[in-house]
């Protein structure tokens, strides 16, 4: 090989990047669940599990449109149940730990959406 | 020669691109269309291997019997050899900017003068033999097995290319279509294949020291006429020392310019400065050829070539060499000259000029130095007087010639000298100068008459810029650096922009050189009335008259 | 161009229906591990490969004015001398692409066709840099499902390429952008009748198969949508070397995982793998100093030349003849 001590100092550099994704993750910890931590009292949500675990910012943002600019403040289920719009009301009352629940999943998966610039973050003080 | 078509004939007759993909289209060749072959006595005396009589425009090209295993194994070698060609051969991503860099392609809109299919025509032979994917899918990935056609088709490209490097500047890899070039013509030569107006020059420099085949006595002689003519314009006879042991400098031009019109105006031009400066300088009529037709062959031959200067250095005891004005020349010097035959023999020193005391350090090693950084350099020092209005009845443009400028970075040293000696510069379009300069048309060996059309076609953009200049800002010459140039030029200006005249650099510097104890110059060096002058001195009577 | 699309369609929609029949683990844990192996060792072996032929000669393509005299202004970085020079323009080459900044387009003018005018052409340019700057910002983000706790650096990104706040989940313009390059850098395949000429099934797979990675990218994320803390599971459990279970993922996420892997599995085997020759480019990585500097030759074969003596043999009548100094007069010679 020529150039050696070139080409492989540039060898190494290649190998340590592309396994950045392995050795990057094993200098933090491992994820293995997201530790959420369930309303304890109720076990159903406005729709159904799936759909909430997928499209519940896309539901956030719907209700935020038809409460706050066509101030209708009831939705209506898949399942025809009545629901009032309402993040404060509707859904802390259940998902009262920010904590335990919502910052679970986004903290670790960098999500921060933008609720909480205009509510409040339940359990936090006045 | 064949008679031309006229220029926009020419432009309109370029074929659009076939509908067939480029692997199943067949080389054609007509007259007019290829190089003369190599002569077999001249393959012989050179050693060069499987020399045979063949016909390009025959169908059986005569090749040995083994040719396929000796191309292949030739063709492995030189991958081994350079990691270049590995290198050129696997990252290409054929984005295509190359495309319309080439003056082949522009000018014959021929799909294969693309710099990227020119080397793909080799690529996809490299992909069949040493690569995975290749080897599994063929075709279908642009994989191709030798033939003959494709040894046809590889000659066919391989001397429509003039390895100017100008593709190789907008290559966002720096993918070099010279060095494919260069070594599919070493592929070639494996099989006996070579052109006769490379391999004739190749003979004689290697043999006589200079292209033609000139004898030392008759080279000497036609020197010591070059030296009368400067007498006739001058006055004064410039001395004319050959092969004289000590000189300080060693001075090595190409030998075109020695027997070539208008390249002898520039010979001229150096012999009136090294005298007007009194330079302890010698010629060699051994080592009396600059240019290097090798490196229009191989790699070894241009070893070959190139080894006669330092040789001729160390046993005249020359302390440097100066380099006169030419191409290719000095992409060999400046890029494979002290790789090849260095380091340079003991008795060499520094560079440095002995007129200004400024000491060359970027030829501190191969001990070279060009002559327009010379001239610059004197220029800068006000060692010279000139006259430039002598230069006033031209308005001159400049040519950077492709290998000065992509192959040594030589931009600015001529254009310095030029504005020195000429009152009227003008450049050409920008992006036809400097690193991007066009190419003649037929630099490496391709300066043949059989092909004139095809160069004038490779010669287009050159022209139509220099035509730009012509129309708009009236300019009628146009200088250069370089001996092919000399040679090329005049034919490309006369088609495209008849009326230009060309020249070398210190053909304009030796007319507007004040040398000591001239006489009025009445003419240029082309023993041409110098215009004004004859009614200035009619003028002068006139008042002495009254 | 069509049988690269539907190879890339094939290859997709095999890993789609693959896993939702069962075969996830095959898709999304086997495959990239393969994949990535052969990525790496690949690319090492076809760098190594490169580097066993030597750099016979100094061959740099001179960009401008070289170092000479004092008053000459040398074009530093595009005729470099030095090492840092040419780091310089290495640097200049693969972070902004210089040598197709230069790009000109020639076209025929005039009244009969004979004038050529050469228009400054940055389009190539333009997207080919910004594709590359968009894969790898999207390469980057995806470091959130690489790493526990999410780095700084990570988040930051995330925000700036959010940061037009449209949509839920927020709409990142890199991935937009992304396609946008990708269908031009197509579109002048397809359009452009010089490159439509050149282009082989190995131009059209490798665009086909990263506007496949794209699109099921950007499903996940806005239609399809995969469980994003699932996903980060998942992910975690390959980098943590202890796979889980992929159960109740959904199948698009394979097809995107197996794309890639693909894409992994293609590069070091085809013109992808630029991305390591660039370094090696000879005509670009080399200072212009070969005068100043002897390069070497490792092969470089002895001299074979016409020598003095042979040439004076040859011609000593004839040079005596024109009274040429000689090392040796004819009548000693004949002795």
């Amino acid at each position: 090989m020529y150039n050696a001590k070139t080409v492989i100092t540039g060898i190494i550099i290649f190998i340590v990047l592309c396994t950045a994704p392995f050795w990057v993750g094993l200098t933090g910890k491992n994820y293995k669940s997201t530790g959420i931590v369930l309303p304890k009292d109720e076990k159903n949500c406005v729709e159904n599990v799936k759909f909430m675990r997928a499209e519940h910012m896309r539901l956030l943002n719907e209700w935020r449109d038809e409460a706050l600019r066509k101030e209708n403040r009831t939705y209506i289920a898949s399942d025809g149940k009545k629901w009032s719009i309402s993040l404060q009301n509707t859904c802390l009352n259940c998902h009262s730990d920010y904590k335990e629940f919502c910052e679970k999943c986004h903290v670790a998966n960098s999500v921060y959406p933008y609720c909480w610039t205009c509510h409040i973050i339940p359990g936090e003080s006045k | 020669m064949a008679k031309l078509p006229a220029p926009q004939d020419l432009l309109a007759s370029r074929p659009p691109f076939q509908g067939e993909h480029w692997l199943d289209i067949k080389p054609d060749f007509v007259p007019g269309g290829f190089c003369y072959p190599a002569k077999k006595e001249t393959m012989e005396l050179l050693h060069m291997p499987n020399p045979h009589e063949w016909d390009p425009a025959a169908d059986d090209w005569g090749l040995p019997e083994n040719w396929e295993q000796t191309i292949c194994d030739a063709f492995a070698e030189r991958l081994e050899k350079h990691r270049s060609l590995k290198l050129f051969m696997d990252i290409c991503v054929r984005c295509g900017a190359c495309a319309d860099k080439c003056h082949f392609f522009l000018g014959t809109n021929d799909p294969k003068n693309m710099p990227v299919l020119r080397a793909e025509l080799l690529r996809s032979l490299y992909r069949r033999d040493h690569t995975m994917l290749g080897k599994l899918l063929g075709k279908t990935i642009g994989a191709r097995g030798w033939d003959k056609n494709v040894v046809k088709e590889l000659f066919c490209y391989a001397y429509q290319c003039t390895e100017c490097r100008r593709c190789s500047l907008f290559c966002p890899y720096g993918i070099d279509t010279a060095e494919i070039t260069m070594i599919v013509r070493e592929l070639l030569h494996e099989v006996g294949l070579g052109t006769h107006w490379i391999m004739d020059p190749v003979k004689n420099c290697s043999f006589t020291g200079n292209h033609l085949g000139i004898q030392p006595h008759s080279f000497v002689e036609i020197v010591e006429m070059l030296a009368d003519d400067c007498e006739t314009v001058t006055g004064i006879r410039p001395k004319t020392p050959f092969n004289q042991k000590n000189a300080e400098i060693l001075f090595i031009t190409p030998s075109g310019d020695v027997f070539a019109d208008p390249g002898i105006y520039t010979f001229m031009g150096y012999l009136m400065l090294f005298h007007e400066l009194d330079l302890d300088y010698t010629f060699s009529t051994y080592a009396s050829e600059g240019g290097n037709f090798g490196s229009f062959t191989s790699f070894n031959m241009a070893k070959k070539l190139n080894a006669k200067m330092y040789a001729e250095a160390e046993r005249l005891n020359a302390k440097w060499i100066l380099g006169g004005e030419c191409g290719h020349m000095w992409r060999v010097i400046n890029q494979y000259m002290d790789t090849y035959n260095g380091p340079a023999p003991a008795n060499m020193i520094l560079p440095v000029s002995p007129i200004t005391g400024t000491t060359f350090t970027n030829a501190s090693s191969t001990k070279m130095v060009h002559i327009a950084e010379f001239t610059a350099d004197l220029i800068h020092h006000n060692k010279l007087n000139f006259d430039p209005g002598r230069n006033d009845h031209i308005i001159t443009t400049f040519h950077d010639s492709c290998n000065p400028a992509r192959g040594l970075g030589l931009l600015d040293e001529p254009r310095y000298v030029l504005n020195a000696v000429c009152n009227n510069f003008v450049e050409m379009p920008e992006n036809t100068i400097r690193e991007q300069t066009f190419c003649c048309g037929a630099g490496s060996g391709l300066n043949t008459e059989e092909i004139m059309e095809l160069r004038m076609r490779a010669g287009m953009p050159r022209g139509n810029a220099l035509r730009y200049v012509q129309q708009k800002f009236g300019v009628n010459h146009m200088a250069c650096v370089c001996a092919i140039d000399r040679a090329t030029l005049p034919p490309l200006a006369n088609y495209w922009a008849p009326g230009v005249t060309v020249s070398g650099l210190h053909e304009l510097v030796a007319n507007a050189l004040v040398m000591k104890g001239e006489q009025k110059r009445t003419m240029d060096l082309r023993q041409e009335d110098l215009p004004g002058v004859e009614e200035d001195e009619s003028a002068a009577q006139e008042g002495e008259g009254e | 161009m069509f049988l690269s699309l539907l190879l890339v369609l094939l290859i997709g929609a095999v890993a789609w229906a693959g896993s939702a029949v069962g075969f996830a683990s095959l898709f999304g844990v086997a495959l990239p591990y393969l994949a990535l192996a052969v990525f790496i060792v690949g690319m090492v072996c076809r760098m190594a490969y490169w580097a066993k032929s030597p750099v016979p000669f100094c061959i740099p393509t001179t960009g401008g004015q070289e170092q000479s005299l004092d008053f000459i202004k040398q074009a530093k970085f595009d005729c470099p001398n030095t090492r840092i020079g040419v780091f310089v323009r290495m640097f200049l080459e693969i972070f902004l692409f210089r040598s197709l900044f230069r790009n000109t387009q020639a076209d025929l003018v005039g009244n009969n066709g004979t004038g050529t005018v050469y228009y400054s052409s940055k389009w190539l340019w333009c997207f080919a840099l910004v594709f590359h700057y968009c894969f790898l910002l999207v390469f980057l983000r995806h470091f959130r499902f690489f790493t526990e706790p999410v780095p700084f650096w990570t988040t930051c990104l995330e925000t700036l390429d959010g940061v037009m706040q449209i949509g839920a989940p927020r709409f990142f313009m890199t991935g937009g952008i992304l396609l946008a390059a990708l269908l031009f850098l197509l579109g002048r395949r397809v359009f452009n009748e010089q490159l439509r000429y050149i282009s082989l099934v190995n131009d059209y797979f490798p665009l086909w198969l990263l506007v496949g990675i794209v699109c099921t990218g950007v499903c996940l994320r806005y239609f399809d949508k995969a469980e994003i803390a699932m996903v980060k599971i998942f992910i975690m459990g390959i980098t943590h070397f202890s796979p889980v279970s992929p159960d109740g993922i959904t199948p698009l996420f394979f097809a995107h995982v197996t794309l890639v892997s693909a894409l992994l599995l293609y590069f070091p085997f085809s013109k992808l793998a630029h991305m390591g020759g660039i370094f090696f480019s000879p005509t670009r990585n080399m200072a212009n100093n070969s005068r100043r500097v002897r390069h070497i030759n490792p092969w470089n074969p002895p001299k074979q030349y016409f020598t003095y003596a042979e040439y004076e043999d040859t011609y000593r009548d004839v040079m005596a003849e024109v009274g040429l100094p000689l090392e040796k007069e004819p009548d000693r010679a004949a002795e």
